[in-house]
Protein backbone atom coordinates (compact mmCIF):
# COMPACT_ATOMS: atom_id res chain seq x y z
CA UNK A 1 0.00 0.00 0.00
CA UNK A 2 1.09 3.70 -0.57
CA UNK A 3 2.25 5.31 2.54
CA UNK A 4 1.45 9.23 2.80
CA UNK A 5 3.69 9.18 5.71
CA UNK A 6 6.92 7.13 6.66
CA UNK A 7 9.35 7.79 9.30
CA UNK A 8 12.15 5.92 9.92
CA UNK A 9 14.42 6.29 13.48
CA UNK A 10 13.71 9.84 13.91
CA UNK A 11 15.90 11.21 16.98
CA UNK A 12 15.57 15.15 18.34
CA UNK A 13 17.41 16.12 21.42
CA UNK A 14 17.10 19.44 22.91
CA UNK A 15 20.19 19.79 24.71
CA UNK A 16 20.61 16.78 26.93
CA UNK A 17 16.91 15.97 26.93
CA UNK A 18 16.44 13.12 24.32
CA UNK A 19 12.83 14.15 23.34
CA UNK A 20 12.28 11.96 20.52
CA UNK A 21 14.88 8.07 20.94
CA UNK A 22 14.24 6.48 16.90
CA UNK A 23 10.56 6.42 16.65
CA UNK A 24 9.34 4.68 13.66
CA UNK A 25 5.59 5.26 12.16
CA UNK A 26 3.82 4.90 9.09
CA UNK A 27 0.71 5.89 7.46
CA UNK A 28 -0.89 4.32 4.29
CA UNK A 29 -2.28 6.72 2.28
CA UNK A 30 -5.98 7.91 2.87
CA UNK A 31 -5.80 6.44 6.83
CA UNK A 32 -5.73 8.14 10.18
CA UNK A 33 -3.26 7.26 12.78
CA UNK A 34 -4.07 8.12 16.34
CA UNK A 35 -0.80 9.17 18.06
CA UNK A 36 -1.13 8.76 21.76
CA UNK A 37 0.71 9.61 24.74
CA UNK A 38 1.43 11.35 28.04
CA UNK A 39 2.65 15.14 27.98
CA UNK A 40 6.08 15.13 27.02
CA UNK A 41 5.73 11.58 25.22
CA UNK A 42 7.08 13.68 22.23
CA UNK A 43 3.52 13.88 20.09
CA UNK A 44 4.66 17.65 19.17
CA UNK A 45 7.59 17.17 18.39
CA UNK A 46 7.31 14.45 15.84
CA UNK A 47 4.63 16.19 14.32
CA UNK A 48 6.69 19.21 14.14
CA UNK A 49 9.31 17.22 12.25
CA UNK A 50 6.78 15.66 9.68
CA UNK A 51 5.81 19.18 9.27
CA UNK A 52 8.80 20.27 7.79
CA UNK A 53 9.25 22.69 11.15
CA UNK A 54 11.47 20.86 12.97
CA UNK A 55 14.89 19.05 11.61
CA UNK A 56 15.66 15.78 12.83
CA UNK A 57 19.27 15.07 14.75
CA UNK A 58 18.89 11.29 12.92
CA UNK A 59 16.47 9.43 11.26
CA UNK A 60 14.24 10.04 7.87
CA UNK A 61 10.70 10.72 6.95
CA UNK A 62 8.82 11.28 3.96
CA UNK A 63 5.37 12.69 3.86
CA UNK A 64 3.24 12.72 0.08
CA UNK A 65 6.37 11.53 -0.93
CA UNK A 66 8.84 13.88 -0.60
CA UNK A 67 11.57 14.28 2.33
CA UNK A 68 11.01 16.65 4.90
CA UNK A 69 14.17 17.70 4.96
CA UNK A 70 15.31 17.94 1.25
CA UNK A 71 12.13 18.48 -0.30
CA UNK A 72 10.60 21.03 2.43
CA UNK A 73 8.63 23.01 -0.04
CA UNK A 74 6.89 19.91 -1.78
CA UNK A 75 6.13 18.70 1.87
CA UNK A 76 4.63 22.24 2.69
CA UNK A 77 2.73 22.42 -0.42
CA UNK A 78 1.02 19.27 0.43
CA UNK A 79 0.40 19.16 3.87
CA UNK A 80 -2.00 20.81 6.91
CA UNK A 81 -0.80 21.48 9.62
CA UNK A 82 -3.35 22.39 12.91
CA UNK A 83 -0.67 22.79 15.89
CA UNK A 84 -1.02 22.21 19.47
CA UNK A 85 -2.48 25.81 19.69
CA UNK A 86 -4.55 27.60 17.38
CA UNK A 87 -2.35 30.07 15.12
CA UNK A 88 -4.35 32.91 14.01
CA UNK A 89 -3.56 36.22 13.75
CA UNK A 90 -6.22 37.85 16.22
CA UNK A 91 -6.29 41.42 14.73
CA UNK A 92 -6.97 39.57 11.61
CA UNK A 93 -10.83 39.02 10.58
CA UNK A 94 -11.52 35.31 10.02
CA UNK A 95 -11.85 35.89 6.28
CA UNK A 96 -8.67 38.02 6.07
CA UNK A 97 -6.68 35.42 7.87
CA UNK A 98 -7.71 32.67 5.66
CA UNK A 99 -6.85 35.19 2.65
CA UNK A 100 -3.97 35.79 4.06
CA UNK A 101 -2.53 32.05 4.34
CA UNK A 102 -4.55 31.24 1.19
CA UNK A 103 -2.32 33.65 -0.87
CA UNK A 104 0.51 32.72 1.21
CA UNK A 105 0.03 28.87 -0.18
CA UNK A 106 0.18 30.26 -3.59
CA UNK A 107 -3.36 31.17 -4.66
CA UNK A 108 -3.94 34.72 -6.25
CA UNK A 109 -5.49 37.11 -4.77
CA UNK A 110 -8.73 36.47 -6.22
CA UNK A 111 -8.56 32.16 -5.72
CA UNK A 112 -7.40 33.16 -2.17
CA UNK A 113 -10.85 34.95 -1.67
CA UNK A 114 -13.34 32.22 -3.13
CA UNK A 115 -11.61 29.75 -0.99
CA UNK A 116 -11.86 31.49 1.90
CA UNK A 117 -15.53 32.18 1.33
CA UNK A 118 -15.90 28.40 0.87
CA UNK A 119 -14.40 27.48 3.85
CA UNK A 120 -15.89 30.04 6.03
CA UNK A 121 -19.28 28.67 4.77
CA UNK A 122 -18.20 25.24 5.92
CA UNK A 123 -17.09 25.61 9.07
CA UNK A 124 -19.75 27.62 10.18
CA UNK A 125 -18.11 30.87 10.58
CA UNK A 126 -19.89 33.37 8.12
CA UNK A 127 -21.07 35.61 10.55
CA UNK A 128 -18.51 35.78 12.41
CA UNK A 129 -15.95 35.89 9.24
CA UNK A 130 -15.63 39.78 9.24
CA UNK A 131 -14.62 40.04 13.10
CA UNK A 132 -11.55 39.95 14.67
CA UNK A 133 -10.45 36.34 15.11
CA UNK A 134 -9.59 37.24 18.61
CA UNK A 135 -12.44 38.16 19.85
CA UNK A 136 -13.58 34.49 18.74
CA UNK A 137 -14.21 31.59 21.32
CA UNK A 138 -11.94 28.52 21.60
CA UNK A 139 -14.16 26.18 19.11
CA UNK A 140 -14.52 29.36 16.94
CA UNK A 141 -10.56 29.71 16.82
CA UNK A 142 -10.52 25.91 16.59
CA UNK A 143 -12.59 25.83 13.50
CA UNK A 144 -10.61 29.17 12.16
CA UNK A 145 -6.97 27.35 12.30
CA UNK A 146 -8.35 23.94 11.28
CA UNK A 147 -10.01 25.93 8.17
CA UNK A 148 -6.46 27.57 7.53
CA UNK A 149 -4.82 24.24 7.53
CA UNK A 150 -7.63 23.24 4.45
CA UNK A 151 -6.94 26.17 2.29
CA UNK A 152 -5.12 24.19 -0.06
CA UNK A 153 -6.65 20.93 0.22
CA UNK A 154 -3.84 19.25 1.52
CA UNK A 155 -3.28 15.76 1.28
CA UNK A 156 -1.77 14.96 4.60
CA UNK A 157 -3.12 16.25 8.17
CA UNK A 158 -1.60 16.61 10.50
CA UNK A 159 -3.45 17.59 14.00
CA UNK A 160 -1.85 17.89 17.32
CA UNK A 161 -4.36 17.81 19.66
CA UNK A 162 -6.92 19.80 18.14
CA UNK A 163 -9.62 19.35 20.84
CA UNK A 164 -7.67 20.24 23.50
CA UNK A 165 -9.78 22.38 25.94
CA UNK A 166 -13.15 22.48 23.85
CA UNK A 167 -16.36 21.67 25.13
CA UNK A 168 -17.97 18.39 24.11
CA UNK A 169 -20.04 20.00 21.51
CA UNK A 170 -17.29 21.97 19.76
CA UNK A 171 -15.41 18.53 20.14
CA UNK A 172 -17.87 17.10 18.14
CA UNK A 173 -17.98 19.55 15.66
CA UNK A 174 -14.52 18.90 15.23
CA UNK A 175 -14.57 15.43 14.85
CA UNK A 176 -17.12 15.58 12.46
CA UNK A 177 -14.91 17.83 10.60
CA UNK A 178 -12.05 15.46 10.50
CA UNK A 179 -14.13 12.89 9.31
CA UNK A 180 -15.30 14.63 6.34
CA UNK A 181 -11.78 14.86 5.27
CA UNK A 182 -10.75 11.37 5.81
CA UNK A 183 -14.17 10.34 3.78
CA UNK A 184 -12.55 12.54 1.37
CA UNK A 185 -9.48 10.42 1.39
CA UNK A 186 -7.08 12.88 3.17
CA UNK A 187 -4.64 10.82 4.95
CA UNK A 188 -4.55 12.10 8.96
CA UNK A 189 -1.76 12.14 11.32
CA UNK A 190 -3.22 13.07 14.78
CA UNK A 191 -2.16 13.17 18.23
CA UNK A 192 -3.96 13.31 21.34
CA UNK A 193 -4.56 12.56 24.90
CA UNK A 194 -7.74 11.31 25.05
CA UNK A 195 -8.15 8.16 24.39
CA UNK A 196 -11.79 8.17 23.12
CA UNK A 197 -10.63 10.49 20.32
CA UNK A 198 -8.16 7.74 19.04
CA UNK A 199 -10.93 5.25 19.37
CA UNK A 200 -13.16 7.27 17.34
CA UNK A 201 -11.28 8.80 14.96
CA UNK A 202 -7.82 6.66 14.40
CA UNK A 203 -7.35 3.28 11.85
CA UNK A 204 -4.98 2.76 13.68
CA UNK A 205 -2.86 3.78 16.78
CA UNK A 206 0.68 4.17 18.21
CA UNK A 207 1.15 4.60 22.21
CA UNK A 208 4.20 7.18 21.97
CA UNK A 209 5.95 6.91 25.39
CA UNK A 210 9.57 9.14 25.93
CA UNK A 211 10.30 8.94 22.81
CA UNK A 212 9.44 5.70 21.80
CA UNK A 213 6.52 3.97 20.39
CA UNK A 214 5.63 1.53 23.14
CA UNK A 215 2.98 -0.24 21.33
CA UNK A 216 0.61 -0.20 18.19
CA UNK A 217 -2.30 -1.25 16.50
CA UNK A 218 -5.82 -0.74 16.13
CA UNK A 219 -8.11 0.13 19.04
CA UNK A 220 -8.93 -3.42 19.16
CA UNK A 221 -5.55 -5.16 19.36
CA UNK A 222 -4.47 -2.51 21.93
CA UNK A 223 -7.54 -3.69 24.25
CA UNK A 224 -6.38 -7.38 23.63
CA UNK A 225 -3.00 -6.86 24.04
CA UNK A 226 -3.90 -5.89 27.84
CA UNK A 227 -5.36 -9.07 28.01
CA UNK A 228 -9.39 -10.11 28.36
CA UNK A 229 -12.26 -8.28 29.83
CA UNK A 230 -11.66 -7.10 33.08
CA UNK A 231 -13.73 -7.17 36.46
CA UNK A 232 -14.85 -3.74 38.06
CA UNK A 233 -16.29 -4.07 41.83
CA UNK A 234 -17.29 -0.95 43.96
CA UNK A 235 -17.49 -0.95 47.52
CA UNK A 236 -19.48 0.93 49.41
CA UNK A 237 -17.36 2.10 52.10
CA UNK A 238 -13.92 3.41 51.21
CA UNK A 239 -12.22 1.54 53.95
CA UNK A 240 -13.03 -1.67 52.47
CA UNK A 241 -11.30 -1.15 49.64
CA UNK A 242 -7.65 -2.56 50.09
CA UNK A 243 -10.48 -5.89 51.94
CA UNK A 244 -12.06 -6.19 48.78
CA UNK A 245 -8.79 -6.26 46.67
CA UNK A 246 -7.09 -8.72 49.06
CA UNK A 247 -10.24 -11.08 48.92
CA UNK A 248 -10.26 -10.64 44.84
CA UNK A 249 -6.51 -11.76 44.97
CA UNK A 250 -7.18 -14.75 46.83
CA UNK A 251 -9.31 -16.24 43.72
CA UNK A 252 -7.88 -14.70 40.74
CA UNK A 253 -4.54 -15.24 39.10
CA UNK A 254 -4.12 -11.32 38.19
CA UNK A 255 -2.91 -8.80 40.37
CA UNK A 256 -5.96 -6.19 41.46
CA UNK A 257 -5.73 -2.65 40.70
CA UNK A 258 -6.84 0.40 43.28
CA UNK A 259 -9.44 2.81 41.69
CA UNK A 260 -8.06 6.31 42.72
CA UNK A 261 -11.51 7.17 43.60
CA UNK A 262 -11.23 5.32 46.67
CA UNK A 263 -14.07 2.91 46.51
CA UNK A 264 -13.12 1.06 42.81
CA UNK A 265 -11.07 -2.20 42.50
CA UNK A 266 -10.43 -3.75 39.23
CA UNK A 267 -8.95 -6.84 38.15
CA UNK A 268 -8.30 -8.93 34.76
CA UNK A 269 -10.16 -11.89 34.54
CA UNK A 270 -7.84 -14.86 32.92
CA UNK A 271 -10.34 -17.75 33.52
CA UNK A 272 -13.39 -15.95 32.55
CA UNK A 273 -16.95 -16.73 34.11
CA UNK A 274 -15.00 -19.10 36.46
CA UNK A 275 -13.16 -16.19 38.01
CA UNK A 276 -16.38 -14.18 38.08
CA UNK A 277 -18.17 -16.60 40.06
CA UNK A 278 -15.21 -17.20 41.96
CA UNK A 279 -14.90 -13.71 43.03
CA UNK A 280 -18.54 -13.08 43.43
CA UNK A 281 -18.47 -15.99 45.81
CA UNK A 282 -15.43 -14.89 47.81
CA UNK A 283 -16.87 -11.04 48.19
CA UNK A 284 -20.46 -12.63 49.50
CA UNK A 285 -18.74 -14.71 52.48
CA UNK A 286 -16.22 -12.20 53.42
CA UNK A 287 -19.66 -10.08 53.79
CA UNK A 288 -17.92 -6.78 52.53
CA UNK A 289 -21.17 -4.16 51.19
CA UNK A 290 -20.47 -4.26 47.38
CA UNK A 291 -22.38 -1.64 45.48
CA UNK A 292 -21.15 -2.38 42.18
CA UNK A 293 -19.80 -5.59 40.55
CA UNK A 294 -19.75 -5.32 36.35
CA UNK A 295 -17.71 -6.80 33.83
CA UNK A 296 -16.53 -5.11 31.34
CA UNK A 297 -13.87 -4.97 27.66
CA UNK A 298 -10.41 -3.52 28.63
CA UNK A 299 -10.60 0.46 27.79
CA UNK A 300 -8.06 2.46 25.99
CA UNK A 301 -7.60 3.69 29.09
CA UNK A 302 -6.47 0.38 30.60
CA UNK A 303 -4.17 0.17 27.49
CA UNK A 304 -2.38 3.70 28.09
CA UNK A 305 -1.98 3.27 31.56
CA UNK A 306 -0.38 -0.16 31.77
CA UNK A 307 1.60 0.59 28.80
CA UNK A 308 2.79 3.99 30.20
CA UNK A 309 3.25 2.52 33.71
CA UNK A 310 1.39 6.13 34.40
CA UNK A 311 -1.15 4.33 36.93
CA UNK A 312 -0.97 5.95 40.29
CA UNK A 313 -3.62 3.55 41.91
CA UNK A 314 -0.96 0.98 41.26
CA UNK A 315 1.84 2.20 42.60
CA UNK A 316 -0.09 2.61 45.31
CA UNK A 317 -0.85 -0.97 45.64
CA UNK A 318 2.42 -2.14 46.02
CA UNK A 319 2.28 -0.42 49.06
CA UNK A 320 -1.01 -0.47 49.86
CA UNK A 321 -2.01 -3.86 48.77
CA UNK A 322 -1.74 -7.56 50.15
CA UNK A 323 0.61 -9.47 48.04
CA UNK A 324 -0.98 -11.98 46.14
CA UNK A 325 -1.72 -15.19 47.36
CA UNK A 326 -0.75 -18.09 45.39
CA UNK A 327 -3.52 -20.11 43.94
CA UNK B 1 5.59 38.13 -9.48
CA UNK B 2 8.06 36.24 -7.87
CA UNK B 3 6.98 34.14 -4.59
CA UNK B 4 9.17 36.43 -2.07
CA UNK B 5 7.78 39.54 -3.52
CA UNK B 6 4.22 38.23 -3.19
CA UNK B 7 5.37 36.90 0.49
CA UNK B 8 6.19 40.31 1.12
CA UNK B 9 3.20 42.37 -0.29
CA UNK B 10 1.31 39.89 1.56
CA UNK B 11 2.92 40.48 5.12
CA UNK B 12 3.36 43.90 4.62
CA UNK B 13 -0.42 43.90 3.82
CA UNK B 14 -1.24 42.02 7.41
CA UNK B 15 1.01 45.03 9.54
CA UNK B 16 -1.07 47.64 7.92
CA UNK B 17 -4.20 46.07 8.95
CA UNK B 18 -2.74 45.78 12.57
CA UNK B 19 -2.19 49.27 12.01
CA UNK B 20 -5.72 50.40 12.17
CA UNK B 21 -7.35 47.59 14.27
CA UNK B 22 -4.93 48.87 17.16
CA UNK B 23 -5.06 53.08 17.88
CA UNK B 24 -2.85 52.22 21.05
CA UNK B 25 -0.37 51.60 18.87
CA UNK B 26 -0.91 54.39 16.82
CA UNK B 27 -0.81 56.58 20.10
CA UNK B 28 2.19 55.00 21.13
CA UNK B 29 4.15 55.99 18.07
CA UNK B 30 2.64 59.29 17.17
CA UNK B 31 1.80 61.11 20.59
CA UNK B 32 4.67 60.39 22.98
CA UNK B 33 7.22 61.39 20.45
CA UNK B 34 4.88 64.67 20.46
CA UNK B 35 5.40 64.86 23.95
CA UNK B 36 8.79 64.51 24.03
CA UNK B 37 9.35 67.08 21.66
CA UNK B 38 7.17 69.45 23.11
CA UNK B 39 8.93 68.97 26.75
CA UNK B 40 12.71 68.54 25.57
CA UNK B 41 12.38 71.96 23.08
CA UNK B 42 10.50 73.75 26.11
CA UNK B 43 12.55 72.70 29.17
CA UNK B 44 16.24 72.35 27.90
CA UNK B 45 15.49 75.22 25.28
CA UNK B 46 16.27 77.43 27.50
CA UNK B 47 19.10 76.25 29.66
CA UNK B 48 21.29 74.38 26.92
CA UNK B 49 23.80 76.30 24.99
CA UNK B 50 24.60 74.97 21.96
CA UNK B 51 27.45 76.44 19.67
CA UNK B 52 25.71 77.83 16.60
CA UNK B 53 21.60 78.23 16.52
CA UNK B 54 18.97 77.94 19.17
CA UNK B 55 18.49 74.52 21.20
CA UNK B 56 14.91 74.14 19.35
CA UNK B 57 16.95 73.85 16.01
CA UNK B 58 19.20 71.44 17.52
CA UNK B 59 17.45 68.74 19.81
CA UNK B 60 14.82 67.81 16.62
CA UNK B 61 17.17 65.78 15.02
CA UNK B 62 17.37 63.81 18.51
CA UNK B 63 14.20 64.03 19.29
CA UNK B 64 13.58 62.27 15.88
CA UNK B 65 15.52 59.95 16.09
CA UNK B 66 14.51 58.92 19.62
CA UNK B 67 10.87 58.48 18.68
CA UNK B 68 11.80 56.08 15.40
CA UNK B 69 13.73 54.46 18.15
CA UNK B 70 10.53 52.77 19.48
CA UNK B 71 10.63 50.95 16.38
CA UNK B 72 12.88 48.64 18.64
CA UNK B 73 10.38 47.61 21.46
CA UNK B 74 7.24 47.61 19.33
CA UNK B 75 8.60 45.04 16.79
CA UNK B 76 10.07 42.78 19.57
CA UNK B 77 6.92 42.38 21.12
CA UNK B 78 5.16 41.86 17.77
CA UNK B 79 7.53 38.88 16.92
CA UNK B 80 7.17 37.80 20.42
CA UNK B 81 3.16 37.82 19.91
CA UNK B 82 3.83 35.90 16.55
CA UNK B 83 6.14 33.33 18.16
CA UNK B 84 3.88 32.61 21.46
CA UNK B 85 0.32 32.28 19.15
CA UNK B 86 1.70 29.98 16.91
CA UNK B 87 1.99 31.93 13.97
CA UNK B 88 5.19 31.76 13.24
CA UNK B 89 4.66 27.78 12.98
CA UNK B 90 2.04 28.38 10.71
CA UNK B 91 4.12 30.86 8.39
CA UNK B 92 6.88 28.36 8.41
CA UNK B 93 4.51 25.73 8.11
CA UNK B 94 4.01 27.35 3.89
CA UNK B 95 5.64 26.75 1.22
CA UNK B 96 6.67 30.91 1.64
CA UNK B 97 9.95 32.84 1.36
CA UNK B 98 11.78 32.74 4.79
CA UNK B 99 12.33 36.09 5.53
CA UNK B 100 8.66 37.65 3.99
CA UNK B 101 7.41 37.66 7.78
CA UNK B 102 10.20 39.67 9.38
CA UNK B 103 9.78 42.04 5.90
CA UNK B 104 6.64 42.35 6.71
CA UNK B 105 6.92 43.48 10.23
CA UNK B 106 9.59 46.01 9.73
CA UNK B 107 8.54 47.89 5.94
CA UNK B 108 5.22 47.45 8.08
CA UNK B 109 6.60 49.23 11.21
CA UNK B 110 7.98 52.16 8.96
CA UNK B 111 4.41 53.54 8.15
CA UNK B 112 4.64 53.52 11.96
CA UNK B 113 7.55 55.94 12.04
CA UNK B 114 6.53 57.95 9.23
CA UNK B 115 3.33 59.10 10.13
CA UNK B 116 5.53 59.44 14.19
CA UNK B 117 8.00 61.53 11.84
CA UNK B 118 5.21 63.83 10.39
CA UNK B 119 3.52 64.59 14.21
CA UNK B 120 7.01 65.04 15.65
CA UNK B 121 7.35 67.43 12.95
CA UNK B 122 4.46 69.16 13.49
CA UNK B 123 5.36 69.76 17.34
CA UNK B 124 8.93 70.98 16.14
CA UNK B 125 7.51 73.76 13.78
CA UNK B 126 4.98 74.57 16.58
CA UNK B 127 8.15 75.13 19.23
CA UNK B 128 10.33 77.24 16.90
CA UNK B 129 12.64 74.57 14.73
CA UNK B 130 12.95 75.07 10.79
CA UNK B 131 14.92 73.39 8.17
CA UNK B 132 17.25 75.50 6.19
CA UNK B 133 18.24 73.46 2.98
CA UNK B 134 16.88 71.98 -0.70
CA UNK B 135 13.66 70.05 -0.55
CA UNK B 136 15.56 67.31 -1.31
CA UNK B 137 18.09 67.48 1.31
CA UNK B 138 15.51 67.47 4.13
CA UNK B 139 13.56 64.65 2.35
CA UNK B 140 17.18 62.99 1.96
CA UNK B 141 17.43 63.35 5.90
CA UNK B 142 13.75 61.81 6.41
CA UNK B 143 14.70 59.14 4.39
CA UNK B 144 17.56 58.40 6.09
CA UNK B 145 15.47 58.24 9.41
CA UNK B 146 12.86 56.03 8.18
CA UNK B 147 16.08 53.77 6.79
CA UNK B 148 16.90 53.99 10.69
CA UNK B 149 13.58 52.74 11.57
CA UNK B 150 13.66 49.94 9.39
CA UNK B 151 17.43 48.86 10.32
CA UNK B 152 16.36 49.23 14.30
CA UNK B 153 13.14 47.16 13.62
CA UNK B 154 15.06 44.30 12.06
CA UNK B 155 17.57 44.80 15.50
CA UNK B 156 14.15 44.34 17.52
CA UNK B 157 12.59 41.15 15.77
CA UNK B 158 16.21 39.37 16.28
CA UNK B 159 15.70 40.36 20.51
CA UNK B 160 12.13 39.56 19.98
CA UNK B 161 13.01 35.99 18.78
CA UNK B 162 15.66 35.55 20.80
CA UNK B 163 14.09 36.52 24.38
CA UNK B 164 10.67 34.92 23.47
CA UNK B 165 8.91 36.71 26.30
CA UNK B 166 6.71 39.50 26.00
CA UNK B 167 8.12 41.39 29.04
CA UNK B 168 12.00 41.03 28.28
CA UNK B 169 11.53 42.04 25.34
CA UNK B 170 9.71 45.30 25.91
CA UNK B 171 12.55 45.94 28.07
CA UNK B 172 15.69 44.88 26.87
CA UNK B 173 15.36 47.48 23.83
CA UNK B 174 15.47 50.24 26.22
CA UNK B 175 18.13 49.11 29.19
CA UNK B 176 20.33 48.47 25.93
CA UNK B 177 19.58 51.58 24.13
CA UNK B 178 19.39 53.77 26.93
CA UNK B 179 23.16 54.13 27.34
CA UNK B 180 23.73 54.29 23.85
CA UNK B 181 21.31 57.27 23.45
CA UNK B 182 22.54 59.28 25.98
CA UNK B 183 26.15 58.61 24.63
CA UNK B 184 25.32 60.28 21.65
CA UNK B 185 25.12 63.61 20.66
CA UNK B 186 21.13 63.70 20.46
CA UNK B 187 20.63 66.12 23.69
CA UNK B 188 23.06 67.55 24.30
CA UNK B 189 26.28 68.98 22.40
CA UNK B 190 29.62 66.84 22.64
CA UNK B 191 32.11 70.13 23.00
CA UNK B 192 31.85 69.85 26.64
CA UNK B 193 32.78 66.18 26.70
CA UNK B 194 36.03 64.92 27.60
CA UNK B 195 38.25 63.75 24.67
CA UNK B 196 37.97 60.03 24.96
CA UNK B 197 34.24 60.19 25.97
CA UNK B 198 33.64 62.41 22.91
CA UNK B 199 35.31 60.24 20.08
CA UNK B 200 33.07 57.60 21.52
CA UNK B 201 30.13 59.62 21.16
CA UNK B 202 31.28 60.90 17.67
CA UNK B 203 31.42 57.03 16.53
CA UNK B 204 28.30 56.29 18.26
CA UNK B 205 25.85 55.08 15.51
CA UNK B 206 23.03 57.25 16.67
CA UNK B 207 25.71 60.60 16.71
CA UNK B 208 25.85 59.56 12.97
CA UNK B 209 22.28 59.78 12.29
CA UNK B 210 21.12 62.41 14.56
CA UNK B 211 24.27 64.55 12.52
CA UNK B 212 23.57 63.39 9.24
CA UNK B 213 19.69 64.63 10.22
CA UNK B 214 21.65 68.08 11.47
CA UNK B 215 23.47 68.29 8.19
CA UNK B 216 20.83 67.80 5.83
CA UNK B 217 18.01 69.89 7.48
CA UNK B 218 21.21 72.66 8.06
CA UNK B 219 20.65 72.60 11.73
CA UNK B 220 22.95 73.45 14.75
CA UNK B 221 25.98 70.54 14.58
CA UNK B 222 26.83 68.60 18.03
CA UNK B 223 30.44 69.00 17.83
CA UNK B 224 32.76 71.20 15.39
CA UNK B 225 36.05 69.38 16.90
CA UNK B 226 36.29 68.71 12.92
CA UNK B 227 37.07 64.91 13.64
CA UNK B 228 36.09 62.52 10.85
CA UNK B 229 32.30 61.38 12.13
CA UNK B 230 31.41 65.05 12.23
CA UNK B 231 32.51 66.26 8.92
CA UNK B 232 30.64 63.23 7.15
CA UNK B 233 27.58 62.02 9.45
CA UNK B 234 25.60 61.57 6.00
CA UNK B 235 28.25 58.89 4.89
CA UNK B 236 28.77 57.51 7.96
CA UNK B 237 25.38 56.87 9.55
CA UNK B 238 24.99 55.00 5.78
CA UNK B 239 27.37 52.64 6.47
CA UNK B 240 26.34 52.25 10.48
CA UNK B 241 22.99 51.17 9.10
CA UNK B 242 23.52 48.86 5.53
CA UNK B 243 26.22 47.28 8.51
CA UNK B 244 24.12 46.61 11.47
CA UNK B 245 21.63 45.22 8.61
CA UNK B 246 23.83 43.03 6.98
CA UNK B 247 24.82 41.49 10.52
CA UNK B 248 21.22 41.50 12.53
CA UNK B 249 19.22 40.70 9.29
CA UNK B 250 20.59 37.39 8.48
CA UNK B 251 20.54 36.12 12.37
CA UNK B 252 17.08 37.14 12.42
CA UNK B 253 15.88 35.37 9.64
CA UNK B 254 18.29 32.37 10.77
CA UNK B 255 16.33 32.78 14.19
CA UNK B 256 13.12 32.88 12.72
CA UNK B 257 13.83 29.66 10.88
CA UNK B 258 14.07 27.86 14.28
CA UNK B 259 11.95 29.27 15.71
CA UNK B 260 9.51 27.36 18.04
CA UNK B 261 6.07 28.36 19.87
CA UNK B 262 5.43 27.43 23.46
N1 LIG C 1 12.22 23.68 22.32
C1 LIG C 1 12.42 22.80 23.33
N2 LIG C 1 13.47 22.93 24.15
C2 LIG C 1 13.68 22.06 25.16
N3 LIG C 1 12.90 21.01 25.42
C3 LIG C 1 11.83 20.82 24.65
C4 LIG C 1 11.52 21.71 23.56
N4 LIG C 1 10.40 21.28 22.96
C5 LIG C 1 10.02 20.18 23.64
N5 LIG C 1 10.88 19.89 24.64
C6 LIG C 1 10.79 18.75 25.56
O1 LIG C 1 10.70 17.57 24.80
C7 LIG C 1 9.76 16.68 25.35
C8 LIG C 1 8.74 16.30 24.32
O2 LIG C 1 7.99 17.42 24.02
P1 LIG C 1 6.72 17.40 23.09
O3 LIG C 1 6.22 18.81 23.01
O4 LIG C 1 7.05 16.73 21.82
O5 LIG C 1 5.72 16.51 23.95
P2 LIG C 1 4.17 16.25 23.71
O6 LIG C 1 4.02 14.78 23.63
O7 LIG C 1 3.67 17.05 22.58
O8 LIG C 1 3.57 16.76 25.09
P3 LIG C 1 2.19 17.54 25.38
O9 LIG C 1 1.15 16.50 25.51
O10 LIG C 1 2.47 18.21 26.69
O11 LIG C 1 1.95 18.50 24.27
C9 LIG C 1 9.16 17.39 26.56
O12 LIG C 1 9.76 16.87 27.72
C10 LIG C 1 9.52 18.83 26.38
O13 LIG C 1 9.75 19.43 27.62
MG1 LIG D 1 2.36 18.55 22.40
Amino acid sequence: MELAIHAEGLRKRYGDFEALRGLSLSVPAGQVLGVLGPNGAGKTTTVRILSTLLTPDAGFARVAGFDVVKQRKDVQRAIGLTGQYAAVDEQLSGRENLVMIGMLQRFSRKQAKLRADELLHQFDLVEAGTRPSGKYSGGMRRRLDLAASLINQPSVLFLDEPTTGLDPASRQTLWAIIRKQVAAGVTCLLTTQYLEEADQLADRIVVVDKGQIIAEGTADQLKDQVGGARLDVTVGDPAQQTMAAHTLSGVTAAQPTLAEDGRGVSVQLTRGMTDVAEAAVALQRSGIPVVDFAVRRPSLDDVFLSLTGQNRASDEQSAAAPERSPA
Amino acid sequence: MSTAVVDGVVCVERHLRHLIRTPGKLVNAVLLPMIFALLFGLLFGSVIEVPNGGYEEFIMAGIFVQGVMTAVPNSAVGAVEDLRNGLIDRFRSLPMSNSAVLIGRTVGDMVLRALSCVAMAGVGLAIGWRVHTSFLEVAAGFALLLFFGFTVAWVGALIGLSVGNAETAASVPSVLLMPVMFLSNAFIPLTGLPDWLRVVAEWNPLSAIVGACRELWGNPSASNSGSFPTENPVLLSVVWMVAILAVVAPLAVRKYQTAAAG
